[in-house]
Formats: structure tokens, sequence, C-alpha cells
């Protein structure tokens, strides 16, 4: 039996349905729009409200806890800035396909289109870059459209919605009753694969002679790393993980290849170049793991599996499209395969490749490297940690050198590459995640684009590790700087410019410790993780000129791959 | 190649704008686009006229579908159908011209909806190949000012039932 309908307000009716959807935390800042709610949040307590310091911040907080927990992220901000502020997150949640429902205020409907104070017209702003967004135009309505966002934002192929509320629906009042389930003519996701396609599939693979599976975030996403790791054991096929699937096969497993791509392993993108048959599970084949398209896998029968018909074929002409649930597909595919050839032959050469051109760094030289640092962090937490990494060098160093064990444990801004991720998106992954140590690495650029968001971890003490890998460079650009722009360092030196990171810590409200000795690191690390309550920031003085290797130009093919400086005597 | 789809959508507010934005955002061409009411209240049909290989015309009916205001989506090209557009041309005349418009404007079937001392104004309907055509024809007199409709299109014959049903 339904409850009897009850006559609300917009903004009772707004915490009734997150009631409903079982949200634990909001993210957000309050504002002229939304005092309403604020008002009535005032009372509630079966949430959590999280003030963020500026809203893009809420959004990555959102989106770190939507990654590590896979339920949708909730943000709310006011109208106008607030609501403006929130965009690099929602495109960032866009390109990842992160659960977000992102309520934003409005001003009244009768001042809309006005240029009345505080208007910007985010429903407009944000179509290209969400899932699907709604304005409420009549309270009447909210409940249901607040049931679509958070339906809508996390089946098929998450991703953002928006829901933008003028003031006015949330003063006004109406009967309240919160649906039971959603019509939604034009969004029907599709779950199962296609039987014959799977049948396909399978008997293409039994007869591989060097098969591979290229894994992506939406194994993560639909929970299907259990399948997944049953199905590479028991036919034996190597695993290369995308950026955001790593950690859906564990990185110390023999059968991992680790990431392959632009900044992949030299013996995962050998393995693409001469595989016969490729399955991309949950992958969307980016440039950034292509290379030049015409030379990706060139020889390889191309299996795909996604939930969203729109990645197949977008990119690379596949063979077999499979249209589903990785969760769903893994098992049957397993299932249809009745037995599969010897992989011997083919792990040896994958292990020639190995062997030939392992990741290596200068190690005897005394100077502090940022691949050290990352291996003993990986070391020190044994890969059980969440690690929340920027955008940058420092980035593709935690995807080589961090061998993560679990899934839902690695989170970067993989599509959009959002400097500033990292510091606000920690801080949602340390609501969700209490029980494994959480660890922040940045850049030293990055870390000064959300780096308001410290006295948020600090006002909740929140044990965060905030790692700072500090070249004084914007070492990403500069590396491109040197290798294909004529080696103009234009505006990538902040030797000059950067802040001192330990003094601002404490001025933050957290102890901060730094080196340069590379015999302090794991010392300090320790220091880092025994911390019991509240954050801590550890500074590594890094050398200035290291370079991410190996590396595939930008639409070079992947043999293309440079392993290492071409000119060492430069290095510093 | 040349392409026409059909796309029903929900008459919900933005819907039109979500998928002139989708096309912009991806890059797809647009030769012609038309909305307008169905035989169902809450849909609406968009014609879009596009081109693009195989492949591209396969992503922009999966981009369309993705929509989540899209209900269904048709490419017509792969079916026997009907296309239609509206043209009103105003074109300008000199003295012991009119005769001549007119009987042009009755080769195409069109017909004369407004004159004044310079212009008299065509209203010519069909495929776009004859409005074009009709176009050409009228070019030499001064064309003053042209609006048309975009393509409208339908599937022909017994598919349209079967269709009909599905909507409803």
């Amino acid at each position: 039996m339904k409850a009897a309908q009850r006559m609300l307000t917009g903004a009772e009716i707004f915490f009734e349905c997150l009631r409903e959807e079982k949200v634990e935390y909001i993210f957000g800042y309050p504002g002229g729009a939304t005092l309403k709610i604020y008002e009535k949040l005032h009372d509630v307590d079966f949430l959590e409200h999280i003030l963020c310091r500026h809203e893009q911040g809420a959004t990555h907080m959102a989106e770190g806890y939507a990654k590590t927990t896979g339920k949708a992220g909730v943000v709310l901000v006011t109208s106008g800035p607030g609501a403006t502020n929130t965009v690099t997150g929602i495109a960032d949640a866009y390109m990842d396909s992160v659960p977000l429902v992102v309520f934003t205020g409005q001003v009244p409907t009768a001042l809309i289109g006005n240029d009345a104070f505080q208007e910007a017209d985010i429903v407009g702003i944000t179509r290209p870059i969400t899932k699907h967004n709604f304005l409420v135009r009549d309270v009447r309505e909210l409940a249901e459209t607040i049931k679509k966002a958070f339906y809508i934002a996390t089946t098929g192929r998450p991703g953002p919605v928006v829901v933008d509320l003028p003031k006015d629906m949330l003063n006004s009042s109406c009967l309240y009753s919160y649906p039971d389930q959603v019509n939604i003519p034009g969004y029907k996701p599709r779950y199962s694969g296609h039987v014959n396609q799977i049948k396909k599939a399978a008997s293409v693979l039994a007869d591989a002679k060097r098969p591979l599976l290229y894994v992506g975030g939406g194994v993560i996403m639909s929970h299907a790393t259990e399948e997944l790791r049953a199905l590479a054991r028991a036919f034996n096929f190597p695993v290369t993980m995308t950026l955001q699937g790593l950690g859906a096969f564990p990185g110390i497993d023999r059968q991992s290849l680790g990431m392959l791509g632009m900044h992949g392993t030299y013996w995962a993108n050998q393995a693409v170049n001469h595989c016969d048959v490729l399955v991309a599970i949950g992958a969307r084949f980016d440039d950034r793991v292509t290379g030049k398209i015409s030379a990706f896998a060139p020889d390889a029968y191309k299996i795909h599996v996604d939930i969203d018909p729109t990645a197949i074929d977008k990119n690379v002409v596949v063979d077999i499209p499979i249209v589903g649930d990785a969760r769903k597909v893994i098992p049957a595919l397993h299932k249809a395969i009745k037995k599969a050839r010897d992989m011997s032959a083919w792990w040896a050469r994958i292990e020639e490749w190995r062997r030939a051109c392992p990741l290596s760094y200068e190690k005897n030289d005394g100077k502090l490297r940022s691949e050290y640092v990352i291996e003993r962090l990986s070391e020190a937490t044994k890969g059980n940690a969440i690690v929340v990494s920027d955008v940058g060098q420092h980035q593709m160093w935690v995807a080589q050198y961090y061998k993560f064990n679990h899934p839902r444990s690695h989170l970067s801004s993989g599509g959009l590459g959002t400097m500033g991720f990292s510091v606000p998106a920690s801080i949602g992954a340390a609501f969700a995640v209490k029980d494994r140590p959480i660890l922040s690495i940045n850049g030293d650029g990055g870390f000064q684009m959300n780096i308001q968001e410290l006295i948020t971890a600090v006002a909740y003490k929140l044990p965060i590790v905030f790692v700072i890998i500090n070249n004084s460079f914007l070492g990403m650009v500069r590396q491109w700087q040197e290798l294909f722009y004529d080696e103009k360092y234009s505006f990538t030196d902040l030797s000059d410019s950067n802040p001192d990171f330990v003094q601002a810590a404490r001025a933050f409200g957290m102890p901060a410790y730094a080196t340069d000795d590379p015999v302090r690191v794991d010392a300090l690390i320790e220091k880092g993780l025994s911390r019991g309550e509240g954050p801590v920031l550890l500074e590594f003085k890094v050398v200035k000129e290291d370079m991410v290797f190996p590396m595939v130009p930008a639409g070079a093919a992947i043999s293309d791959m440079i392993v290492k400086r071409l000119n060492p005597e430069r290095m510093m | 190649m040349k392409h026409v789809i059909s796309i029903h959508v929900a008459n919900t507010f933005g819907a039109f704008d979500r998928v002139a934005t989708m096309f912009s955002a991806k890059g797809f061409n647009i030769h012609s686009i038309s909305i307008g009411e169905t035989e169902i209240r809450e849909v609406s049909r968009m014609t879009i006229v596009t081109s693009g290989d195989d492949q591209l015309i396969d992503q922009i009916v999966k981009q369309l579908h993705r929509l989540i205001d899209t209900i269904k989506v048709v490419d017509l090209t792969d079916h026997e159908h009907v296309e239609r557009e509206l043209a009103l041309i105003a074109v300008n005349y000199q003295k012991g011209q009119l005769e001549e418009i007119k009987n042009i404007s009755d080769i195409f079937r069109g017909f004369i909806v407004d004159i004044n001392n310079k212009t008299v104004t065509l209203e010519i309907t069909g495929p776009p190949a004859k409005i074009n055509a009709a176009v050409n024809v009228l070019a030499p007199f001064g064309i003053k000012e042209m609006a048309r409709s975009g393509t409208v299109a339908l599937k022909r014959g017994e598919q349209l039932a079967a269709q009909k049903k599905e909507v409803a």
C-alpha cells in the first residue's frame, strides 16, 4: 500500500526524494536560490551535507564518492555562479561516465530570461556535457523528476544529470508521493548481450592463438571484475587495462600487462600490435589508447563489448559488436568458450617483451625521483589504498608504478584530464571508504587548482595523505615542449613561483613534511599513513626534468614508441 | 551520401535543442531540419537531412537514439518513403514578365500567394530536387527572398501502418 499523500513544499519534497534514494551525503554550497532547501536541511538527520569551498570542489567530491561506491554522487549549489562553477566537474563526470545528480538553484520562474541577479541558463550550458538535464517548471513534477534523474544517472552507461530548481518551486506546495518506477519511452538500456554475437565471439576466442583482453572502466562500473578475473584465469588470457580500467585485474598478477596506450608498458603495446584477437570490454578506443587508428591492433579480429551502442564503431570499426553490460556478457562469454588453445607460445613472446624493455628509471645517482616515491607508496600500502591522482606526469607514474589490487581504488580524471581533480575527489572518497588509506597524489601545478578544499579535509578530520610530487614544473607540458615544441619552455617553469606548500598546509591546519632525499621517503610515508585522524601533507621535491616513458607520440602508431630519452646527457 | 532521418521526440522542454546541440557538438552536418506535431500529442517528429558515409550515419543514428528524449529513430533512406518540402519564393518582375512567371509556376504546380507592383510570391511544394529546379528557373528574374521549410518525410504504404502501431 502506498502511503497517503501529504501536502509538502518543494524543499520538503526534495529531502523526501533523497531519503527514498538513500542518499548519504550532499556535497554543496549554499546561496540565495537554495535558501529554502538549506532552511529545511537544518532539521534533516538522515543525510549529511558536506560544505565545500568552491562548487567545482563539490562536483569532484561527488565524483570521488561515486567512483568508490558505484552510487550516485549528489551535489547542491545555488544559481548563477554556483551553477557555472560546477561545469568542469560535470564535464569531467560526463567524459568518465560517473553517476552524478547535480541540483542547481535557479531564479524564480517568473524571472527566468530577465537577466535576473545570479541567473545563468545552466540547463542550456550543460546540455552537451550531461547525460540528461531537467528544468523543473511545476512543483507537481518535482518528485518524478528527481526519481528520473537518479535512474538515468545510475543505469546504462552512467553519467551526470542536472536538475535545475527555480526558487519558487521550492517554496510552493503540492501533494507528495514518490513514484515506484519511472517510464521514459526513449530510454531502455540493454543489459544482456545478443546471444548469437556472444556465441560468435566465443568461437573466435576459442580458436585464438594470440588473444588479448583490453579492459576499460566499464568493467569496474558494472561490478564485473570477479567475472573478468574468472574468464582471464580460466583460459590464461593476458589482460591489459586502460587508465580507468586499472584495478579491474590485480596489478601484481602475472597475467596483467599493465596499462596500454600513450604511456602504457612496452609489452602491453607490443601485445596489442601482435594479437590475433582483441576483446575490448567497457573501453572506448580512446585516442590516448589507440594512437594512430590504422596501426592499432592491425592484424586482430576485434570484439567489442560495451553498454553504450555509440561507443561501438565510433573510433575503430570492429568485427563483433556486443551491446550489453559487462557483468552479464563476460560470464555468458566464459560459459560459451568450451576450451581455448594453449597460450604458452604467446606468453613466451609477451615475457620476452617484458624483459626487453621493463619500466625503469635512474636509481643510482642519489636523487629523488617520482617513480621511486610511487613505488614506495605502492609497497607501503601493499596496493590496497584508494589512490586519487591528479593530471600530468605523476598521474602516468601512478598508473605505471602503483600496483592496484582492487577495483574502485584508482580514481583519476581520464577523459577530460582535469587538473585540480585529486584534492576534492579524495575528500569524496574519504567519506565513502573509512577502512583503507586514501592517497591524494598531485603535481605541484594541479595541487594549486583546488587547494581551497584542503580546509574541507581538515574541517571533517578526514585521514587523507596528500602527496605532492614537486618538480617545480608543469611537467607533462614541459615534456611535450622538450620533445615536440623545440624546447621552448613557455610558462611551465614554476621554480620561482610556487608557494611554500608545507607552510600552506600548516596554515590550513594540517601537519606537513617535505624532503628531497630518497633515504627519507619511507619515513615520511610512514608518518603520513600512521596519522590516525585528519589529513597530512607530504611534499617530495623530485628532479625537475624527468620524463614519462615509454611514450607513443600523439597520433603515432604504437609501434613507434619512444622508450627512453634520446639525449640523456641533457638531464639535470 | 544524403540521408533522411526521421525522429520521434518527446514533447518536452528543450528536446529540439538537445538534438541540434548533439549535431553541433559532434560536428555532424545538418542540411535541413524540420519539426512539427504528429498524430500523438506528446510526440513531435523531426526530419533531419544529413550526409556522410555509412559509419558516420550509423554513428548519427546511434547518437540520436542515445538522447533520452528520442523515442524512435528511422533512417528513411533505407525504406521506400515520400519526401516533400515547401518553398515560398518572392520573385522580382518587370512589366510584361508576370505571364512568364505564372507559366513557370504552373509547370511546377505552384501557386501565386502574394503579389505587389514589384514582386510576386510563389508557393511551390515537392521533393527538394523539384524546388531546386524551380529556383534555378526563377533565378534570372531575381529572387528577392526565399523561405524553405526543409524536408518532411514519411515511410510509404504498409510499413507506415506497422510503424503507427509501434509508436502508439
